[in-house]
């Protein structure tokens, strides 16, 4: 045992590899890999007798999928309601978040950071439902939206995922000096002006962290849609009726790599703000 | 590989073929073989042995509770007990599911739908049933038995379990004069506009063909599950015109009870257990067969050709619609008890008049569900029908 230890003392790269093998191969295998099939399976098909997945390679669903105006439509309308969700939520968490890191006492904080979380325990059928009687015709909130759709989605969604955002916002703002918002006051620099150069520039790093989970969450999401959407649909409505209902895998997983493909344009945006490094 | 598929599908096609003439009664089919097809060769269990000791369900939930969801429901405990044959339930949610669980040969029994009993008989997953060895197949109503759904050429695959349709219904306090036809759903002029609430799956297309079959007749529409391009296009478009209409699609029950109870929808297609549920807790509705007819389902016990405890499974398929068992399911689940000695064992005994349980009259207005295939199921050969995989594509493009 000794001899193992004083070994890997001895190489320190090989020790890094070791421990590292575990996760990685997890990585590989199990998400990577799962990624890839997923991919292989979109170029294939489904027999229409039997419903067996056909191995023959084509390029037949990503044809359906960009000539049939219906899927555009739903793309567009599902990045447009996680914009908006991500946007609703910034706007939302900024002062909560703010309120939270620089006003509230230590105990408070600790208070405050429980009660953001608190939602998250609970568990989100719950609250999707709870939504939809909320905005229910003869509901408490049904003034905020006109029966259910879009409207609903937006809201139902942004509540959803609001302490996604809250939380990096928070961390971002925990980490930015005080000194840095006095030495702007001091050299006379009136509040709105302390937020624009100094709070905002600093803390956007932290807003982006955030929107990449309220982005990709809503981007993925077909619950809320299908309890509080009414008639509409998003993409994960398309991937879940193809295999729930017509148990075309392949098809689905062609629909399945939108939100991937429109995740990684995203996210390679977001590397160059430095957001990945708040995560 | 075409030519491979071709075959294939001609095989299909003479199988229901075969499966349509069974409900007709006509025999004029093309013999068996002509086209190198009879459903698979399986033969019915002569006689039944000694219980196997294991039994392995594949059930729609509610159909074989053991007590585990509600400890007040359990049938299947007094089975193990009356037979010896330790039963493990599996429930799944969807036909296709179904079908695709049945392929994995672990499963003895199972309750398939009519969109899933056929593409088990085809494909040589569940074989004829002796229904000699089942006593209480002799009760079973006579209008369900040999259904296109659940016997090929006048075998039998299955025993018939429980039914029910797709019916109209309305809030008697928002929607006046009770309507009498599935326009207040269809029309685009109709004075529901956005309370409409309707059925979320493809097969609801059905619903619109039924709607055209009455009112379209130069359609020409024979059967709502068998629609040509022509047919498919007008169904689509009708429900492309309702979609203004509709507040939202259910598929979730509890889901459309709420919205039928706040009044955010007045009129739509429901279960039978929703209306009864929905008026339970107050709210002024009421429900019918409309003058078009209506979609429905009727459920089928079936047994896999590969299952290793056939004695346990027959045990099952006479003890599931045994009369008391027959009660307990159907009022547990909402729906008409195949068996009409079921209605006096009811808890409540009115059940069997609000699910017309012994109306033949009612049971043959119902277009029980089917799924829709490349070969037409009403028997037509000059034109290719639109499979199910179409209609999922045609139902994403409705909801838009």
């Amino acid at each position: 045992m000794t001899a193992v230890s004083a070994f890997f003392y001895r190489k320190p790269k090989l020790r890094l590899g070791f421990l590292l093998s575990a996760p990685l191969l997890w990585l590989g295998l199990a998400y990577l890999g799962a990624l890839a099939a997923l991919f292989v399976t979109a170029f294939w098909h489904t027999d229409a007798f039997t419903g067996q997945v056909v191995v023959e390679w084509s390029l037949d669903n990503f044809k359906t999928l960009f000539t049939d105006a219906v899927y555009r439509t739903i793309t567009f309308r599902t990045v447009g309601i996680a914009a908006l969700v991500t946007v609703i939520d910034a706007v939302v968490a900024f002062p909560m978040a703010y309120a939270m890191a620089k006003l509230a006492s230590p105990r408070a904080q600790r208070i405050l950071v429980i009660a953001v979380m608190t939602p998250l325990w609970a568990s989100y059928l719950v609250k999707a439902y709870a939504w939809r009687s909320m905005l229910s015709g003869n509901g408490a909130l049904s003034w905020l939206s006109p029966g259910y759709g879009v409207t609903a989605t937006i809201i139902t969604l942004s509540y959803l995922w609001l302490p996604y955002m809250i939380l990096p916002i928070y961390a971002g703002l925990d980490r930015l000096p005080d000194s840095l918002v006095d030495a702007s006051g001091d050299l006379g620099a009136r509040s709105l002006r302390t937020f624009r150069s100094v709070i905002l520039p600093l803390t956007f790093p932290a807003i982006v962290a955030g929107s990449i989970f309220t982005f990709s969450l809503s981007l993925g999401d077909y619950i809320a849609v299908k309890i509080v959407g009414g008639t509409s649909q998003m993409l994960g409505n398309v991937v879940y009726d193809n295999i729930g209902a017509a148990n075309n895998l392949p098809f689905a997983a062609t629909v399945a790599t939108v939100p991937v493909v429109i995740m990684l344009v995203y996210l390679a945006a977001v590397r160059r703000t430095g957001a990945l490094d708040n995560l | 590989m075409k030519n491979r598929k071709t075959r294939l599908a001609g095989l299909l096609g003479a199988s229901l073929l075969l499966a349509a003439c069974g409900t007709s009664g006509s025999n004029s089919a093309a013999p068996p073989g002509a086209q190198g097809f009879t459903p698979p060769k399986l033969e019915a269990l002569k006689a039944l042995g000694q219980p196997e000791g294991q039994l392995n369900v594949l059930a729609w939930p509610g159909y074989a509770e053991n007590g585990s969801n509600d400890p007040k429901v359990n049938w299947v405990t007094p089975f193990e007990q009356q037979t010896g044959c330790k039963v493990n339930v599996k429930p799944f949610g969807t036909s296709d599911e179904a079908v695709t669980l049945m392929k994995t040969g672990q499963y003895d029994v199972v309750s398939a739908s009519g969109d899933a009993s056929l593409r088990l008989v085809a494909s040589g997953d569940a074989e004829p049933v002796n229904t000699a060895l089942v006593p209480n197949y002799a009760d079973v109503q006579p209008f369900l038995k040999d259904k296109s759904w659940n016997s090929v050429g006048g075998v039998s695959y299955g025993i018939p379990h429980g039914w029910g349709a797709n019916l109209l219904t309305w809030r008697t306090d928002k929607v006046t004069p009770a309507p009498t036809s599935w326009s207040v759903m269809f029309d685009a002029n109709s004075p529901y506009k956005g309370k409409v609430i309707a059925y979320d799956s493809p097969i609801y297309i059905a619903d619109a063909a039924l709607y055209l079959q009455a009112h379209q007749p130069d359609l020409g529409i024979k059967n709502p599950y068998a629609l040509d391009d022509k047919q498919f296009t007008a169904a689509v478009n009708l429900l492309k015109q309702q979609r203004p209409l509709v507040s939202e699609y259910w598929s979730d029950y509890l889901k459309e009870s709420q919205a039928l109870k706040n009044a955010d929808a007045v009129v739509g297609t429901a279960w039978q257990v929703t209306v009864n549920l929905t008026k339970g807790e107050g709210a002024p509705l009421e429900s019918a067969v409309p003058s078009e007819g209506a979609t429905g389902w009727s459920d089928t016990w079936m047994v896999a050709a590969k299952s290793a405890h056939k004695t346990c499974a027959y045990k099952w398929l006479d003890y599931i619609v045994s009369p008391k068992v027959n009660a307990q399911v159907a009022e547990y689940f909402g729906e008409a008890p195949a068996n009409p000695k079921a209605c006096a064992e009811m808890t409540d005994k009115t059940l069997c008049d609000t699910y017309h349980a012994n109306d033949a009259g009612y049971a043959s207005k119902i277009a029980y569900w089917t799924t829709p295939i490349q070969q037409c199921l009403d028997g037509r050969t000059d034109v290719k029908c639109k499979d199910y995989g179409e209609w999922t594509k045609a139902w994403t493009e409705i909801k838009g």
